[in-house]
């Protein structure tokens, strides 16, 4: 596999979101607009990378028994390296994705990709395949966030084109779930022809 | 006959189809539409024009051009979700918050899950639940339009009945005529205006076989019982029995929604959990919930349960 089909095989044969279904929690949680989607994924992004290069060093020395408890120390190192980060620097943001930072220890994208990928494999392939799959994150939780915000309060990336409020549904729960459905079935019909 | 025809089993067949079933639900809603139509007047002609006809053309859009499956328009149904929807809307809703909701109803819970008899839950109480949060502001605005008989005396622009007892209690709504509320309710949703009517169509669906009478019975003696022995402790916090028999969307969703062949259980005893479970929900929404009305989540909670109930309440095998 080349270095460049890494960072695009993230993107749409592996894409996180609509073809793998993993990290849900983040996805139908966090995308009530364009903005915060894309915040989400790139702090997803942030720590993938990271992630992924310690454990792909790492890895040879871990005993097989507790492979997933140092992953998941490592993973919450850079979490909370993270979490200070953009506590400096964009507090707005923070606050509004609040406990879903925090969450990305347990994201299962992070650790599947620890576990899948980076034991097994050289630093920067490893890095090469968290760019790779933290971009088609970050992509789809865009797009999820941009329909949510266009449908659900008439806006795009925060600048707004109708008066009032838009079909209330689509920012609350149940919005997300069924947008995400439909561009599930949208992105299977555009990418398996 | 020139030639002997050998078929297997079964030999017998009767004439009801969809179509007349579903046209017989058409006939039995009759009653309540012309009550809302003489009591809310053009406003309420348009919802309901808006909503069929939007129905209609959005399931035939979806089934020819997006599924390029055989049309399923001739079968009446989705001119059943429309009446279904358009009664469960107050009469000031503007036209395209009706035109949203028969998107979700026939596009989002019909046409998605492959059509009628796949759908998990009812199309028009979907579509209503869903401009209910979409558009709260809009969706409990009970304010009267002039209606062909009976309005501008009492242009009352108030909530419902349950609103008013949900605010102030029981002491707000003790006012209240019951036989208002029989003949003609003095605010709601259309469909929710006359009990006379919407009964008379419950006679009409039992009467022509469309519909068993369980799943309806047992809603309403669920909320009858239930409501009666929280009246009969505290009768100055909750309501009593008859008023929530007789008010909200009690009547319409238990007669026309909760009896839905593809949404609810196969078998009587089955349809009996089902109400009961549609009768307790509708009340503790009604009693200690958010929302003054509680009938169509109560239906959508009980929809998405009746694969288990039909698991549990199977046929016996004959010989066993």
């Amino acid at each position: 596999m080349g270095k460049f089909q890494l960072i695009t095989k993230g993107l749409i044969k592996e894409n996180p979101t609509f073809v793998l279904l993993l990290g849900m929690c983040p996805t139908l949680a966090t995308t009530t607009s364009a903005i915060n989607g894309m915040s989400m994924g790139l702090a997803t992004l942030f720590v993938l990378v990271l992630s992924n290069m310690a454990i792909s060093l790492i890895a040879p020395y871990i005993p097989d028994k507790v492979r997933i408890p140092s992953y998941i120390v490592v993973i919450a190192t850079f979490v909370t390296l993270l979490q200070f980060v953009m506590q400096a620097y964009v507090p707005d943001i923070y606050e509004t994705l609040g406990l879903f930072i925090p969450l990305i220890v347990v994201n299962c994208i992070v650790l599947g990709r620890a576990e899948a990928f980076a034991n097994k494999n050289g630093v920067v392939d490893s890095a090469l395949d968290g760019i790779g799959i933290g971009l088609g994150f970050t992509l789809s939780l865009t797009v999820l966030g941009l329909v949510r915000e266009i449908l659900g309060s008439g806006s795009m990336f925060g600048w707004k084109f109708i008066e009032g409020d838009g079909i209330l549904a689509f920012v609350l729960a149940p919005g997300a779930f069924l947008a995400l459905g439909y561009l599930i079935v949208i992105f299977r019909k555009l990418t398996t022809k | 006959m020139d030639k002997l025809l050998v078929s297997p089993s079964p030999h017998l067949h009767t004439k009801t189809s969809t179509k007349s079933l579903m046209r017989d639900v058409v006939i039995a809603l009759l009653p309540a539409v012309v009550v809302s139509v003489l009591f809310y007047g053009w406003s309420e002609l348009l919802i309901l024009g808006v909503s069929v006809a939007s129905c209609v053309l959005l399931e035939y859009v979806i089934t020819r051009y997006l599924l390029k499956k055989p049309c399923s328009v001739g079968d009446f149904s989705a001119v059943v979700t429309g009446l279904l929807l358009a009664l469960n809307l107050p009469s000031t809703t503007p036209w395209w918050i009706v035109f949203i909701g028969a998107v979700v109803a026939i596009g989002v819970a019909k046409m998605t899950f492959g059509g009628l008899g796949q759908n998990l839950f009812n199309p028009a109480i979907v579509g209503r639940v869903f401009l209910l949060i979409s558009f709260p502001a809009q969706m409990t605005d009970w304010t009267r339009p002039q209606g062909f008989i009976g309005g501008g005396l009492d242009a009352l622009s108030g909530a419902t009945p349950l609103g008013l007892a949900k605010e102030g209690g029981v002491a707000a709504v003790e006012g209240l005529d019951y036989m208002d509320m029989l003949f003609y309710n003095i605010g709601g949703s259309a469909g929710e205006l006359s009990a006379i009517a919407l009964l008379i169509g419950f006679v009409y669906l039992l009467v022509r076989k469309v519909i068993r009478p369980y799943i309806t019975l047992s809603i309403l003696a669920t909320v009858a019982v239930f409501s009666g022995i929280f009246w009969a402790i505290d009768p100055t916090t909750y309501t009593d029995p008859l008023f929530n028999l007789l008010t909200g969307g009690l009547l319409l969703g238990s007669i026309f929604m909760a009896t839905d062949y593809v949404t609810s259980p196969m078998s009587n005893w089955g349809g009996v959990i089902f109400g009961v479970g549609i009768g307790i929900i509708t009340m503790l929404i009604r009693y200690f919930g958010a929302y003054p009305e509680g009938v169509s989540f109560a239906i959508l909670i009980m929809n998405s349960v009746v694969p288990l109930i039909n698991k549990v309440c199977h046929a016996k095998k004959y010989g066993r």
